[in-house]
């Protein structure tokens, strides 16, 4: 991802101890509001007590979780070794998890493409976004810890995702996900079947769509060969295309493709430029994926699920099922749930799963399909999306079985910090809504508008 | 395996219950029952003989009939009463032109409209919301005109809305929202709304006293008959079971009926409710104002911003058919709350959960979970389920015949494998009027 490499150092050197005083300030005053507060800093946390279901392993009764510097340094049964410096937090009676991975979300406001052309690679996500939104907020009282937040499904190609840490925070640089080399993680969102067709130059039907994908993907392997071919040489280089950039991103499998898709047959038409371009994916939605499950399986893709309370909506979604995690289980394909937030709400994200395991799908399944299988879909399970040494310290504390309805998020924390606590007022506002807890700005509700435009 | 052939049994006598065409003589035998009508039984029995409750009792003390199929479960409830849809005018497809009929756009006020002409008693929809405990729905025109039409309420089986219907119009469906006044043909002010329901309101007073001018003359003229129409307005609660469709402004002078200003007519004679969507308060207000002035049977639809007018809404005895917990907030509902079900039940004021309506997906929402969600937030179990049994019975004036587990009601039960709000239970069985209309496992 090096067309990003500038971005960092926006801030000029002469800018830099102010930057870091004011942030000491901040710092304090943080401290100060929180008061006695064990947000760790330098120091360990042991939580003890406490049912902790890791995801990675079986679960654990009365065990033990140490935190420090913002990472995981152990996770136990009671007889783990508490570090004598370590401030202890009981937690009997409570379930802690991983913190929650959102595959597929649209909390604060994206807008991604325009209605200028189908296919805009170019297009990255973070410039839209506003962090002071409350879906924010609400997110992190429904646990959410990671999300991918998405374009819209009008698009071909709607531009590029980000992946964030739900951490709080005055811009979007302060919840980016930042890869080795520093620059902030995503996918590109792609999307196939009605949502995308439309009028010139959008696609007419879903042989156009196919062919306009076909085409910008050898477009791009051309640019990946004059780039190679150039081995360094400035003057041999192509001139610079941000949205070829980012497909060569994807051909060579650093950008992962994150495919709204409903119907069998589209489904199908993802798999089959899958296996001609090379591309990592994700497929989204897949309302009818119970039907080609054993296809999906065979070409290795792992889905991320929509569940909606009623099948219907669109003509593609007819045939939505709550079985389709179930089936695709059954079937070897990994399995993830998302929100779509505004389509379903981050606040009953564990519902999802809940729901799932209702129709037939495994416990062990569903836990994962909120954490750790979706932090392998975004590519961050080794960062993240368990409880193990060595991982970033999200985590939520539970009042009890995750699966349950009457269950509550207690506290979520992100690296070790504790960000949401329901026990604070206005916290709890966002938890439950209230004058206050809501916002003016229209959810993403990506075909409403078009349908209503229709009466 | 020994356990195969009872379970072959069952199937098989689930399968005579589904496809006989008469009412076949049910036993409902539950661990728990939960009867709406104040009473939590366990190891109960309900009888169902002819369509209606026959008995229902401790298993110890009533005996199940000879011949009488019993059907088990975990948990035992009324038939679900959902206040408030548009199930069967919304449907699954989201065709508009095929499949969308809750809202006609040419006028802002068509009370006219029936619900009953539009209602698709087989659509995928309402099999869909019938396999999760729903027996009774009130639907009808979505809210989005001043005035959208109409509801019917009907059960939620038989081929034809005849079969199904219970009242012919449960109410007349105002929005008085934000909503309301976007479109063409809208008023395009608040002011404006108001000021279009009084006139029409004084319109339709004047034809009542014009009406009641000439039934005067009329018993003058002729002392012997009775043809006075003068029943106490503000007692009034028809739940007629038949279609009846009378002109009710007979003023006898040979002016020509109008449809739109019947409604109105039986509005003002409290003979149907008006049910009126408000989220933000100073629309609840506004409908408290309007109903204050003219002295109709107002429910509330949505009531978002009403855990800010608790007192005013409680000195009103108004009730509420309240959005689905987990409708989205945004606009006119970005107040609501998750707990407003429950601040409601601690106000004292009469509410029931509906499952509204939604422009795009879900198509339409389970009642049970919209209950849930508020179970899980305050509400105790049987008040959640009070909010979608006998307290939506009771608003909507049916409570004589659904709602409750008791003698001499319809037979309309749901049964569940557990706790019948948690995630991972399931709605077992559905049984209207003594059939088993679902046996699935949902």
């Amino acid at each position: 991802m090096a067309r990003n490499r500038g971005q960092a150092g926006s801030l000029s050197p002469s800018d830099e101890p102010f930057r870091v005083k004011f942030s000491l300030l901040l710092f304090s005053l943080f401290l100060l509001a929180s008061g006695a507060n064990a947000q760790t800093n330098g120091g360990t946390i042991a939580f003890v007590g406490g049912r902790i279901l890791p995801v990675s392993r079986p679960p654990i009764e009365k065990g033990t979780l140490l935190v420090k510097d913002g990472k995981i340094i152990a996770v136990g049964d009671s007889s783990l070794t508490i570090p004598a410096d370590a401030t202890i937090i009981r937690s009997e009676g409570k379930t802690i998890m991983p913190g929650l991975v959102d595959t597929h979300s649209h909390i604060a406001g994206p807008a991604g493409g325009d209605s200028s052309a189908p296919i805009q690679p170019d297009i990255r996500v973070y410039d839209s976004l506003n962090m002071r939104e409350s879906s924010v907020k609400k997110a992190l009282a429904g646990g959410i810890t990671t999300a991918n937040i998405m374009p819209g499904s009008g698009h071909l190609m709607s531009g590029q995702t980000v992946y964030i840490k739900l951490r709080g925070g005055k811009t979007i640089e302060d919840y980016f996900i930042r890869d080795s080399a520093g620059n902030p993680s995503g996918g590109m969102k792609m999307a196939n079947g009605t949502n995308s067709i439309g009028s010139p130059p959008f696609p007419g039907t879903r042989g156009k769509s196919v062919a306009l994908i076909r085409e910008q993907f050898i477009r791009a392997q051309e640019y990946r060969k004059k780039v190679r071919d150039a081995r360094g040489d400035a003057s041999k280089l192509p001139p610079r295309d941000l949205g070829m950039e980012a497909l060569v991103e994807v051909l060579d499998g650093k950008r992962i493709v994150q495919h709204h898709t409903h119907r069998a047959d589209d489904i199908m038409s993802v798999l089959r430029l899958q296996k001609e371009f090379g591309f990592k994916v994700v497929l989204h939605h897949v309302s009818e994926g119970w039907k080609v499950a054993e296809e999906i399986a065979r070409a290795k893709v792992p889905c991320s699920i929509i569940l909606i309370d009623a099948p219907g909506g669109k003509l593609e979604a007819v045939d939505l099922s709550f079985k389709t995690g179930a089936v695709l289980e059954k079937a070897g394909v990994p399995v993830a749930y998302h929100t779509d937030d505004g389509i379903t709400d981050s606040r009953l994200f564990l519902r999802s799963a809940a729901l799932g395991v209702r129709a037939g799908l495994s416990r062990e399944a569903a836990l994962q399909s909120v954490t750790l299988a979706g932090a392998k879909m975004l590519g961050l399970d080794s960062r993240l999306g368990s409880l193990e040494t060595g991982k970033d310290a999200d985590f939520i504390v539970l009042s009890g079985d995750p699966l349950s309805v009457y269950t509550h998020i207690l506290q979520t924390y992100i690296e070790g910090r504790k960000v949401f606590d329901r026990d604070d007022a206005r916290d709890a506002l966002f938890a439950v809504g209230g004058v206050g807890a809501g916002e003016e700005l229209r959810p993403y509700l990506c075909c409403a508008d078009e349908e209503a435009a229709k009466r | 395996m020994n356990r195969t052939p009872v379970l072959t049994g069952v199937i098989a006598a689930l399968t005579l219950l589904l496809t006989a065409p008469g009412q076949a003589q049910i036993a409902v035998r539950g661990k728990k029952i939960y009867t709406s009508s104040g009473v939590v039984l366990t190891d109960g029995v309900v009888v169902l003989r002819e369509g209606k409750i026959a008995e229902i009792g401790p298993a110890n003390k009533v005996v199940i009939p000879a011949g009488f199929t019993i059907v088990d479960a975990a948990v035992v409830t009324p038939g679900l009463v959902d206040i408030r849809g548009t199930v069967g005018l919304t449907g699954i497809y989201n065709n508009f032109g095929h499949d969308q009929d809750q809202l006609e756009t040419s006028a802002a006020m068509q009370p006219e409209l029936r619900a009953l002409d539009a209602y698709n008693p087989q659509e995928k929809l309402v099999a869909y919301v019938r396999g999760f405990g729903v027996t009774t729905v009130n639907t009808g025109h979505a809210p989005g005109r001043l005035i959208s039409g109409q509801s019917v309420i009907v059960k939620t089986t038989g081929n034809t809305v005849e079969e199904a219907l219970m009242v012919e119009t449960g109410a007349v469906l105002a929005d008085m929202s934000s909503e309301a006044l976007q479109g063409s043909g809208s008023p395009g002010t608040r002011a404006k709304v108001m000021s279009l329901l009084r006139q029409q309101f004084l319109a339709a007073q004047r034809t009542i006293a014009t009406s009641e001018a000439e039934a005067k003359k009329v018993t003058v003229k002729a002392p012997g008959k009775t043809t006075t129409t003068s029943k106490p307005a503000a007692t009034t609660t028809k739940t007629n079971t038949t279609a009846t469709n009378t002109p009710a402004s007979k003023t006898g002078d040979g002016s020509p009926r109008d449809l739109r200003q019947e409604m109105f007519v039986r509005i003002l004679k409290r003979e149907i409710p008006l049910m009126i969507t408000a989220h933000r308060a100073q629309d609840i207000a506004s409908a408290l104002r309007l109903a204050r002035e003219f002295r109709f049977r107002l429910i509330l639809d949505g009531a978002s911003d009403a855990p800010l007018l608790l007192e005013e809404i409680k000195a009103a005895g108004v009730p509420i058919a309240l959005h689905p917990t987990m409708q989205r907030a945004f606009g006119d509902t970005q107040n609501l709350s998750f707990e407003t079900a429950a601040k409601l039940k601690k106000a004292g004021i009469p509410f029931a959960i509906e499952t509204g309506f939604e422009a795009y997906v879900p198509k339409v929402r389970v009642l049970l979970f919209e209950a849930a969600v508020a179970a899980a937030n305050g509400l105790s179990t049987e008040e959640a389920l009070s909010a979608i049994t006998i307290d939506a019975a009771r608003i909507l004036g049916i409570e004589k015949r659904v709602g409750s587990l008791e003698v001499g009601k319809d037979g309309d039960v749901a049964l569940y494998d557990g706790d019948p709000f948690e995630y991972l239970t399931h709605c077992t069985g559905t049984i209207i009027q003594g059939r088993l209309v679902s046996s699935d496992r949902n």
